[in-house]
């Protein structure tokens, strides 16, 4: 510390100034690419990208409706699987389970997060698509279900803890059984909360293109049903990213923003449900 | 949609469900054994997923043992496979994408945390909090149609010119490589870093800063010396969470790493990870062996990613008392 | 409580109704991407001529095609490359009957090259091509390069090899013929549709591989015919087995072929790799659907069947504006009659 205070006034302030230039950098370089997707992309949206099914590769012109609604599908029932499972297990955590249990499902759960998305990829193709003979909308819904339970299990816990006990007192206080405290008093209080978590872990699959790759393959044309294979957005980006197509990459763009903003819309909802909700814990 | 419609039944008129459920009087015993099984699928699930990425890795595992992770020959003609190309251009294209992504991230944080105005700080974490949610195969798109050009135009040559003694920066420059799959992957966990460490930090107790500045120091040095330690836990946490990311993600790797299992010094050349030579051979492993390997470095890939995710949840326990909250992340 | 899970229930079924309500029949094949454009040209127009049908290809690789195909995940596979005996062995095992091979159209694996300074085509001989593949002849200015190219000014420059990174059957056609043409090759690196490569770095796909050649000056690739002519790449001449140096067109593909067409195996696995032929283009090869010979489901079976049958017939006039060489006709005859072994 022998240094005179104008030289550690100049450090602060350079240091300080390096730091606002990296926040500076980061926010833009993210928001250039940003800007670039909806550039590009905005420019290929169209009608026809709505509505029709692709062309025969080289061709000019088609869309992806059966990607849209493939998705869509995938997303119903990866929803479907897991929603109720990370809810249901979300409460028994949160009040029934005792601590052992509770720490080994919450250890599951963390566990079943961290697995990078292309080895749920491989466990639904061994376990779905091998049995089944087929690649399926029900294998790719699988797959992106088993990676929805973790993110609501473990976020649905926690807004559930963060009901005050003097509710749950309260309730049980008045008679009430201990379910029917939680279906009429602690659910709804922590209900924003839960839709929140829920929306958030529905926006994280809703652009998983690994899982995918191996389970609902994909299709040129509708997929009938939910026994075939079926095309799916972030698929098609994939595959027409890397093709020698120019307007196969034209189309990628535009699918790029289109799930884009699906994704960004659900992520702003959710977070204005929470923010319009009672004060629950942080976040 | 459905999202809604799911978690509603909570808010919704209990009057009804109470005709069906009030003749049962253990009412609670029933929905607790329900979602006991709802959890304990969740459990069954996970092991479940590890059993048959151990099962179906028997044949490398028997055939090859650890000389699996210590080789380099990756061919599916005379069936010898090694992953230590795979595991080097994982570990390498992560290393490269904390390098850049860390101190911008850190450096972001900070001034966000401590200097920015606080409306300014909250509305930027809004938007990057939004970023965190951006897909990765768009950051492929992007990756292949904007960094791939921009590296083998401009960045690459210039590297070369400047640093070219050094072996990293070698070799002709194909805008692909293990270079490209870290700036891509430095892009995908700036949100990461930024968001996770500006919550650890502001969540230093406020005396901490202000007893360091009445003490004399400058604001760095309050920021450097007092905040940053305090929460130094809780950042590590934040680093290891987004390695654990990195060595995980497939797409937007797979679409700019060039997919070549080569072992090079230089950060120009094609490389290959882990998560994307799964992706890109899976599909087409003819061959017991050739499969079974491809679920062993699967294996080996979710171990990695375990162990990581472990030791970030520590840290990040460490340094917030409630550590349930950032469990989300 | 009641009411909402059963306000869901019959949101599914309205749109699982929706798409159910559709009755056309929906058939999966997947595998090699070299004939993908002819390919997707050819379900797109038999959906529009049938639209009960509809063919859905999606191009993994060769080695995709076969492995799934083998698993029963998809209803046929294409490949580049024809199925091995142990790999007929593995099928017939698991179904307890075998897979039958039906070419579609023939195409060709060029040399494509970037050297600056030079623009004109090369002359490649056997030799050539498996010396610089196995890293053995390491400078353009070799002699057993510029051997036959008297007259093109070749620089001292270090070559530069690009090749697939994936699985492909164009790879499966070039170390086909390098197996062919050199001994070494065939002892240290052999024929398949991934293999070990000792020298060079990979592109995935045609497309990766023409770009990688494009850009980097020094290179050499190898690439399906369409993807040069497409990338208006320069692409050079390969000598056959009758000493002639030819360039790969439709006419050389077809005339590579003709030899093939007269003695065709019953089974039609057949390498046409330095085919004899004064005028035959030697990296040429056939492409594979591979179809069960037994499929239970008669809507599917008739479906393949008029498939393929519309393919060998109506079908072929599809395939030379996209730079496929059409089948000779002696090898439709054959294939027509094959057709009737699938039951």
């Amino acid at each position: 510390m022998s240094l005179g205070l104008g030289w550690r006034k100049f450090v602060s302030g350079f240091m300080l100034t390096m730091t606002g230039i990296c926040a500076v950098v980061a926010v833009s370089a993210l928001f250039l690419i940003l800007g670039y997707l909806v550039f590009h992309g905005g420019a290929s949206v169209n009608w026809n990208f709505f509505t029709k099914l692709p062309v025969p590769v080289g061709e000019t012109g088609g869309g992806m409706a059966n990607a849209i609604v493939g998705s869509g599908k995938l997303l119903l029932l990866a929803t479907l699987i897991g929603v109720p499972i990370g809810f249901l297990g979300a409460i028994y955590l949160a009040e029934f389970s005792g601590t052992t249990t509770a720490f080994i499902v919450r250890y599951a759960a963390d566990l079943l997060n961290g697995v990078p998305s292309i080895v749920i990829g491989i466990f639904a193709y061994s376990l779905v698509v091998l049995p089944f003979k087929h690649f399926s909308t029900l294998a790719g819904g699988c797959a992106l279900g088993v990676m929805m339970i973790p993110i609501t299990l473990r976020s649905t816990e926690e807004f559930l803890r963060s009901v005050p006990n003097a509710l749950r007192e309260g309730a049980m206080a008045l008679g009430a059984s201990k379910w029917k405290a939680i279906a009429t008093v602690i659910v709804p209080c922590a209900y924003r909360g839960i839709l929140t978590a829920i929306l958030l872990a529905f926006a994280r699959v809703a652009g998983e293109t690994a899982p995918l790759l191996f389970t609902a393959l994909g299709n040129s044309f509708w997929s009938p049903g939910w026994n075939q294979p079926t095309a799916s957005l972030p698929v098609v980006i994939y595959n027409y990213a890397i093709s020698p197509y120019e307007d196969w990459h034209r189309q990628a763009w535009a699918a790029g923003l289109v799930l884009l903003s699906l994704i960004l819309v659900i992520n702003i909802v959710a977070r204005g449900v929470l923010a319009r909700g009672t004060p629950l814990s942080r976040s | 949609m459905a999202a809604t419609t799911t978690t509603v039944p909570g808010t919704g008129p209990v009057a009804g469900s109470r005709s069906w459920l009030s003749g049962l009087r253990e009412g609670d015993e029933i929905v607790r054994l329900i979602t006991f099984l709802f959890a304990a699928f969740v459990v069954f699930l996970t092991v479940l997923l590890v059993f048959e990425l151990w099962q179906g890795s028997v044949l490398p595992r028997h055939k090859f043992g650890f000389n699996f992770l210590r080789t380099s020959v990756w061919d599916p003609v005379n069936e010898q496979f090694g992953a230590l190309p795979f595991i080097y251009g994982t570990v390498v294209t992560a290393a490269v994408a904390l390098l850049i992504a860390v101190p911008l991230g850190l450096g972001a944080a900070i001034f966000l945390a401590e200097l920015a105005p606080v409306r300014l700080s909250d509305n930027l974490e809004f938007f990057i909090d939004l970023l965190a949610a951006v897909p990765s195969v768009i950051y492929g798109l992007l990756g292949i149609f904007i960094v791939i050009p921009l590296m083998r135009q401009y960045i690459q040559p210039a590297l070369k010119s400047t640093l070219g003694f050094l072996p990293f920066f070698q070799g002709p420059a194909y805008g692909l490589g293990f270079l490209t799959a870290g700036v891509v992957l430095a892009i995908m966990l700036l949100p990461y870093i930024i968001s996770v460490s500006r919550e650890v930090l502001l969540s230093v107790p406020r005396d901490q800063r202000e007893a360091a500045l009445a003490l004399g120091a400058t604001r760095w040095e309050a920021t450097w010396k007092v905040v940053v330690p305090f929460a130094r836990s809780g950042i590590l946490g934040s680093i290891f969470l987004a390695l654990a990311r990195a060595l995980g993600e497939t797409m937007a790797v797979t679409m700019v790493i060039g997919n070549t299992p080569v072992i090079s010094a230089s950060l120009f050349s094609p490389g290959d990870s882990i998560a994307s030579v799964i992706a890109s051979q899976f599909k087409e492993a003819t061959g017991d062996l050739y499969l079974q390997s491809l679920i062993e470095l699967g294996l080996v890939l979710f171990l990695l990613t375990f162990i990581l995710n472990g030791l970030a949840r520590l840290l990040i326990l460490a340094t917030s008392e409630r550590g349930g909250g950032m469990a989300h992340l | 409580m009641k009411r909402l899970p059963i306000t869901v229930v019959l949101a599914i079924l309205g749109f699982a109704g929706l798409v159910w309500a559709d009755s056309t029949l929906s058939l999966t094949g997947a595998g090699a991407t070299f004939p993908y454009p002819i390919y997707s040209k050819w379900f797109d127009e038999y959906h529009k001529k049938d639209a009960n049908i509809q063919i859905n290809y999606q191009s993994i690789g060769s080695g995709g095609g076969i492995k799934q195909i083998t698993e029963g995940t998809v209803d046929f596979g294409a490949s580049d490359g024809p199925m091995t005996d142990a790999q007929l062995k593995a099928y017939q095992d698991k179904h307890g009957f075998p897979i039958l091979h039906f070419p579609t159209v023939l195409g060709a694996d060029v040399p494509t090259y970037n050297i600056p300074g030079v623009s004109a085509e090369l002359n490649f001989t056997p030799q050539a091509l498996a010396g610089i593949f196995l890293g053995k002849v390491t400078k353009w200015n070799d002699p057993l390069i510029t051997g036959p190219n008297k007259g093109v000014n070749l620089p001292a420059n270090d070559i530069l090899v690009v090749h697939r990174s994936e699985g492909s059957g164009t790879t499966y056609i070039w170390t086909d013929y390098l197996s062919k043409v050199s001994e070494e090759w065939k002892t240290r690196v052999g024929k398949g549709t991934a293999v070990n490569w000792p020298v060079g770095l990979g592109g995935q796909g045609n497309e990766g591989v023409a770009g990688l050649v494009k850009q980097t000056p020094n290179s050499i690739g190898y690439v399906e015919l369409i993807y040069a002519i497409q990338n208006k790449m320069l692409y050079g001449r390969v000598q056959n087995s009758s000493g002639a140096f030819i360039k790969a067109d439709l006419a050389s593909v077809t005339a590579a072929a003709a030899s093939a067409a007269e003695n065709m195996p019953a089974d039609f696995r057949v390498s046409i790799t330095n085919a004899p032929g004064k005028t035959a283009y030697p990296i040429s090869s056939f492409t594979w659907l591979l179809i069960p010979s037994k499929i239970p489901d008669a809507s599917k079976r008739d479906a393949i069947k008029g498939f393929v049958s519309w393919m060998l017939g109506q079908g072929q006039n599809y395939t030379e504006a996209l730079s496929y060489a059409r089948l000779p006709k002696e090898v439709v005859a054959k294939e027509k009659k094959a057709l009737t072994e699938v039951q």
